[in-house]
């Protein structure tokens, strides 16, 4: 496999809170490939926009990023300076965020949002700039871009809006985007749509892709790889394929168990008991033992270390099933 | 817009007349102004010639009918006091008003909302709080107490600038104005001062508070995430959505400034149409006060009016919602 773009290690980040230190982002490490697209998963509050807004630098107070590395072609993020962060942002990775409702300025028109980003990155004319955001909607799906693009956030629906957030992502060519829930508040055969239109503009860039979701559905049909996210830790992740048939930690079978489709017809689903953890006072041992089918007193006294399984793997559990490989 | 404009100067008419008839009936009830006017040394003949020439010799409600008459011809009435068209003398003393009131409301936006960003976006720093105290002196300090402090402080203690009086005067397209020469504008300065205090307080705290809710919305961290300079996130996004609540108030504080002005114009014995009333109740000069009360009620109308238009500029969802009503 040709280099990283992202290589994230050991990222740790805690917000300071009256109730005591809530340690969102916790040992977090993995990999995007060029061209790769990496399907990160977990219940809400697990830490996955967290993580997105740490590799942007976005983390504000009262949170911290408190330790790792976060390498972007080759290029530890961390030590740059907040010019250089500027310059970055928006242009060799984009973020969409995950509510389109909320993201656009709702007092500016979609073109003053669209060539305030290119002309913050490109030496360019304002027409210039113009043209490449038309291009950019136009590239998305949105009919007429010229007039649309003269518009008010509030004149769009909301898949409008998040094909112009889209639009927005794709129009600098970044090496990565990060992709937050970004259809979750769309009706499902729009989201379908964007998802499908999205993927193919990806793959013909090579650019890399971190999609973030709580539905494991979607990145059973758009991820190369998984990475299972519970309470700011990746308990389990690996290939798309290998993790879904081949589910080595009782949280990833949880979640496989409770959608619709996994289960033949007639069969009861299986939802998740319990809820999740706060992540204040976190028991001490695994994270996932007040709700876990297997805890043993060695989960309830130790928390596991990341374990590397061998065929891009990695596993975060005492007692996991076995994975024929 | 112009049946919303026909349905605003309707409102404004109908405001203007209840408000007159009002006043009118009001003023004679409290005081018979012949008392005040006439010489008591004056003989019985010239007593009476005087109220002649007046009209007070008639019934109210007649009087009332001779003010109506006037009125549709544009004359409100002649000063008791004065001799002279009360419209014309209140004119005569507005731009002196005018002159206080806008530099007050100037004052106070260029340094509030800069002292608001700064309180708003860092609330812990130590000259936030400093900020935020002044404002809170400004804000609950009476405003002549206030004037009086200045005067003690800049005209008395260390002698930099005049205590009251309006100062030479140049004509502007006709129209006496004091800040054009050095002398006028000194004497303006400390008038100026007592009136931006109070609406500074109030901008400061106006923005403080949109600019702590505005930086904590998605599209502030979404401009951040595209990669937007600060000066362009805070100048732009921040201040554009801050600027609708700051606009509302401080168009309705000018109409309270031109309106009442009376306590900084009696402090500093600004000439404006503020003392003018205040003479004017004291003699019971009633043609005065109705056409004071009316112009007054026609500036607010007129003020909202700039308000309402410049909302709908910062704010294009009210457009909207206007189009549709
Ligand atoms: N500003 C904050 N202050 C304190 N805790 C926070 C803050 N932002 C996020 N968190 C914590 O981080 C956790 C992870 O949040 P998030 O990344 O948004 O979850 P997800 O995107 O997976 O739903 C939350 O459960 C919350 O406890
Ligand atoms: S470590 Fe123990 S409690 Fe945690 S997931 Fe594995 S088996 Fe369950
Ligand atoms: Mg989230």
């Amino acid at each position: 496999m040709s280099d990283p773009v992202l290589s994230v290690r050991n990222l740790v980040t805690q917000f300071e809170t009256r109730a005591g230190i809530v340690t969102a982002v916790d040992d977090v490490s993995f990999d995007v490939g060029p061209g790769e697209v990496l399907g990160l998963v977990g219940e809400s509050g697990s830490g996955k926009t967290i993580t997105g807004f740490s590799i942007l630098g976005l983390i504000d107070k009262p949170g911290r990023i408190a330790g790792g590395q976060i390498v972007l072609n080759g290029q530890d993020l961390r030590q740059l300076s907040p010019p250089d962060l500027h310059k970055l942002r928006g242009d060799r990775v984009a973020m969409i965020f995950q509510d389109p409702m909320m993201t656009l300025n709702p007092v500016l028109r979609i073109d003053t949002q669209m060539i305030e980003t290119i002309r913050a990155h490109r030496d360019v004319s304002k027409a210039r700039a113009r043209e490449m955001a038309i291009e950019a909607l136009g590239l998305v799906g949105i009919p007429s871009p010229a007039e649309r693009v003269r518009t008010y956030p509030h004149e769009m629906s909301g898949g409008m809006r998040q094909r112009v957030v889209i639009a927005i992502a794709l129009m600098l060519e970044p090496d990565l985007i990060i992709a937050d829930e970004p259809t979750t508040a769309l009706d499902v055969t729009i989201q379908s749509q964007i998802l499908s239109e999205m993927q193919k503009l990806l793959a013909e860039r090579q650019t890399a892709l971190i999609w973030v979701t709580h539905d494991l559905t979607v990145v059973a049909g758009l991820a190369h790889r998984v990475a299972v996210m519970y309470a700011g830790k990746i308990v389990e992740q690996g290939p798309v394929d290998a993790l879904l048939d081949h589910p080595a930690h009782p949280y990833t079978q949880g979640l496989i168990a409770s959608i619709p489709s996994s289960v033949p017809r007639g069969q009861r689903l299986v939802p998740i008991k319990g809820m999740t953890p706060s992540l204040i006072n976190l028991p001490k041992g695994c994270a996932f033992a007040p709700r876990c089918p297997k805890t043993s007193d060695q989960c309830l006294s130790a928390r596991p270390e990341q374990e590397n399984l061998g065929s891009a793997r990695t596993l975060r559990c005492f007692h996991p099933s076995e994975v024929s490989s | 817009m112009l049946a919303y404009l026909i349905r605003r100067f309707g409102q404004a008419f109908l405001v203007m007349a209840v408000m007159a008839a009002i006043v009118f009936f009001g003023l004679y009830a409290v005081g018979n102004p012949v008392d005040l006017l006439i010489n008591p040394e004056a003989d019985l003949a010239e007593q009476e010639e005087t109220i002649r020439r007046l009209g007070l010799d008639k019934p109210v409600h007649v009087q009332f009918g001779y003010f109506l008459g006037g009125l549709t011809q544009g004359d409100l009435g002649t000063s008791f006091v004065h001799n002279r068209p009360a419209l014309e003398l209140i004119l005569s003393r507005l731009p002196a008003t005018l002159e206080l009131a806008f530099l007050g409301i100037l004052l106070a936006v260029i340094l509030g909302i800069p002292l608001g960003m700064i309180a708003g976006l860092k609330p812990d720093a130590p000259y936030s709080k400093v900020i935020m105290t002044g404002s809170v002196i400004g804000f609950s300090t009476p405003n002549f107490w206030q004037g009086l402090m200045l005067i003690m402080l800049f005209a008395v203690f260390l002698g930099w600038l005049p205590a009251g009086g309006r100062g030479e005067t140049v004509d502007l397209f006709g129209i006496p104005v004091s800040f054009l020469t050095w002398d006028g504008l000194g004497h303006l300065i400390l008038p100026a001062i007592n009136v931006a205090i109070f609406k500074m307080s109030l901008v400061i705290r106006l923005t403080r508070a949109g600019a702590s809710e505005v930086a904590l919305q998605d599209y502030v961290k979404y401009a951040r995430a595209r990669g937007l300079s600060p000066a362009r996130v805070l100048g732009v996004h921040i201040l554009k959505n801050i600027m609708i609540p700051v606009v509302t108030v401080l168009g309705l504080e000018t109409g309270n400034v031109i309106a009442f002005a009376v306590v900084t114009e009696t402090v500093f014995a600004w000439p404006g149409i503020g003392k003018l009333l205040i003479d004017s109740i004291g003699l019971l000069d009633r043609p005065v006060v109705v056409a004071y009360l009316m112009l007054t009620v026609f500036l607010f109308v007129m003020i909202n009016l700039v308000v309402d238009i410049a909302y709908s500029i910062l704010d294009p969802r009210v457009r909207v919602k206007r189009g549709k009503s």
